[in-house]
């Protein structure tokens, strides 16, 4: 086939090694072309007698072809190692192209500068650390990836986790006895609520025993009796009364201060407040009940 | 929106006061029922409870795909710490008493001013923080070693590409574990309205959301860097939520107002992380690597 027709077809038709640019500008992809470009000079398809530059294992060749031997494909490109002298190299290929056209002497050796330009950055990068691993990322994947970290973003929340956060190691204790982050008022309060969820457990077990109180049978006095009582529990009512007046003083003047933070007292104040409330006229027998309660919770504590 | 097809008037004004009349009585339709339904619960609010707890939306979070190395509850949970000791937990140093964090920071080769902005940040944020600027030829293994002799505990390098800080390699020494996480969303303190001014006071340290064993490397990391004896008085926490694998760092000042509200003060900066590589020892053997086939499935989360 000749040249010129070999032309015609990659020129007019189509050519798998062309590649075209958006502004008009054809290049080649044959790794035989020595200048890339896609012109009737350079194409090495189109082109019986064509002399280029490539590298093989690190060496550099001069590679030829001539129509003598387009018959045999397999021993159509004679290559010739270059010298690694540069000024060598290109004397070598002076030699070699001396009849040719000036287009392929001068072509060859700009090519032949280059790869070895080539040559010594890939040596030099070799040599240095990779100091990163680097990662291509295509347009898309980092678009998706913004997008999601910004829809992550709002459901996340963050200050109101936080705030979440900030509030369990409050009322965890987690700040320490005095806290110093914390302003007194408020750290009274949730060391109050702290106090109430302990003796919450305790209180829920007191209020069953009354509950099951409910259901007995009691004897009480008559009402005209009531004013009238009896000396010795009036002198045992006295004593024990002695025991709590600290405390039941302090409910009545303060109900909120809790300046002594031993849980003691306001223990012992609840249980006295509970059951006068809902039975006020029984002290007497409430008192009694005390009695055998008290060493229940001794051993209990 | 089908009604409105049913209808067919010509006149455009009669149309449109139409469709306006239908919508202004589905509103208040609307707004009796909600009335109504906030009145009943108002009344009794285990209705309301009861609808919460019903009426639970479908996130991606709470569909997560399952993952066998997050710890559920109770026994399960020191189970699995048992396991993380074996693991890559073992190179931390938890005992701050004896080791406090003594960090280097650096750049990448050929840095820009980018990279030693972000690097003034750094310092004022982590703890213990000592800037070299980085010298050509010198390999990263040799300032590892170097750090070794000077008693550093942690090395953090800021990567810089196109003037724009993409992303800090962690570096924990001797001998590793190396975390590369990707640095995107950087907003400085300038730019963040009503912030305030950061006390030198230590801040607290907040980790939301690190849950599978990885995230939980991940969280070891952090904590081993910031320093556990924080100054209660200072009131600043430093803060890193990790939600679908994106690790959000923020620093606030707060304010207990009563019991139940904490008051928030942004100080800034903000970034966000994405871990990318996880390596064993200073950069060798490849432990996890974010890949892109991991990006497939939305509900699938590594952290």
């Amino acid at each position: 086939m000749s040249d010129e027709i070999v032309w015609q077809v990659i020129n007019q038709s189509f050519c798998s090694h062309r590649i075209k640019t958006p502004s008009g500008q054809h290049f080649c992809r044959d790794p035989y072309n020595v200048t890339g470009l896609c012109t009737r000079q350079s194409c090495p398809l189109a082109n019986s007698k064509y002399a280029t530059v490539r590298s093989d294992k690190g060496r550099i060749y001069l590679y030829m072809k001539t129509p003598e031997r387009a018959h045999t494909p397999a021993k159509l490109w004679e290559r010739i190692k270059l010298s690694k002298n540069y000024s060598k190299a290109l004397q070598q290929i002076d030699e070699h192209l001396l009849h040719w056209s000036k287009f392929f002497q001068h072509k060859c050796k700009q090519r032949f500068t280059k790869l070895t330009q080539v040559a010594i950055t890939e040596r030099r990068m070799a040599l240095r650390e990779d100091e990163r691993h680097y990662v291509g990322i295509a347009p898309k994947v980092k678009r998706r990836e913004e997008n999601r970290e910004r829809k992550a973003l709002a459901s996340a929340k963050i200050e109101k986790a936080i705030e979440k956060e900030l509030l369990d190691r409050l009322k965890s204790g987690a700040y320490g006895d005095k806290p110093l982050n914390v302003d007194e008022k408020i750290w009274k309060k949730v060391m109050g609520k702290l106090e109430e969820e302990n003796e919450d457990e305790e209180l829920e077990d007191e209020e069953l025993e009354e509950e099951s109180d409910e259901g007995e049978v009691e004897y009480v006095a008559d009402d005209a009796d009531a004013d009238y009582v009896s000396v010795e529990d009036l002198q045992k009512w006295l004593a024990d009364s002695d025991a709590e007046q600290s405390s039941d003083e302090e409910s009545e003047s303060e109900s909120e201060s809790e300046s002594d933070n031993d849980g003691e007292p306001s223990k012992k104040r609840k249980k006295t407040k509970t059951p006068k409330s809902k039975r006020p006229r029984v002290e007497i027998e409430f008192e009694e009940e005390r009695d055998v309660q008290q060493p229940e919770q001794e051993i209990a504590h | 929106m089908n009604q409105g097809n049913d209808i067919n008037i010509s006149n455009k004004m009669k149309r449109q006061e139409l469709f306006a009349e239908i919508k202004d009585q589905k509103n208040k339709e609307r707004h009796t029922m909600r009335r109504q339904r906030a009145k009943e619960e108002r009344e009794n609010p285990e209705l309301k409870q009861k609808r919460l707890k019903e009426n639970v939306t479908k996130t991606i979070d709470n569909m997560r795909v399952y993952d066998e190395t997050i710890a559920k509850a109770g026994e399960e949970a020191e189970a699995e710490d048992d396991d993380n000791d074996l693991d890559l937990m073992k190179f931390f140093n938890t005992n701050h008493r004896n080791h406090p964090p003594k960090i280097l920071l650096t750049t990448n080769v050929n840095a820009k001013k980018a990279a030693y902005e972000f690097a003034n940040v750094l310092i004022e944020i982590l703890p213990n923080v000592q800037f070299v600027k980085r010298k050509f030829g010198i390999k990263l293994k040799e300032i590892a070693e170097m750090c070794n002799k000077r008693n550093f505990t942690d090395m953090v390098i800021i990567n810089e590409d196109k003037k724009k800080v993409t992303g800090l390699t962690f570096m924990h020494l001797p001998e590793g574990p190396t975390f590369y996480f990707k640095i995107s969303s950087y907003v400085e303190v300038k730019k963040i309205v009503g912030h305030g001014k950061p006390t030198s006071h230590i801040p607290e340290l907040v980790l939301n959301n690190f849950q599978t064993k990885l995230g939980k490397t991940v969280g070891q990391l952090f904590q081993s860097i910031f320093p556990q004896n924080p100054d209660f008085e200072g009131r600043q926490v430093i803060t890193l939520h990790n939600q679908r694998d994106y690790i959000f760092f923020r620093r606030h000042r707060y304010m207990f107002r009563d019991e139940e509200k904490v008051g928030l003060q942004e100080l800034g900066p903000q970034f966000t992380m994405k871990l990318k590589r996880l390596q064993r020892g200073l950069r060798e053997e490849t432990e996890w690597e974010h890949t892109s086939d991991m990006d497939k499935d939305k509900k699938k989360f590594y952290l």
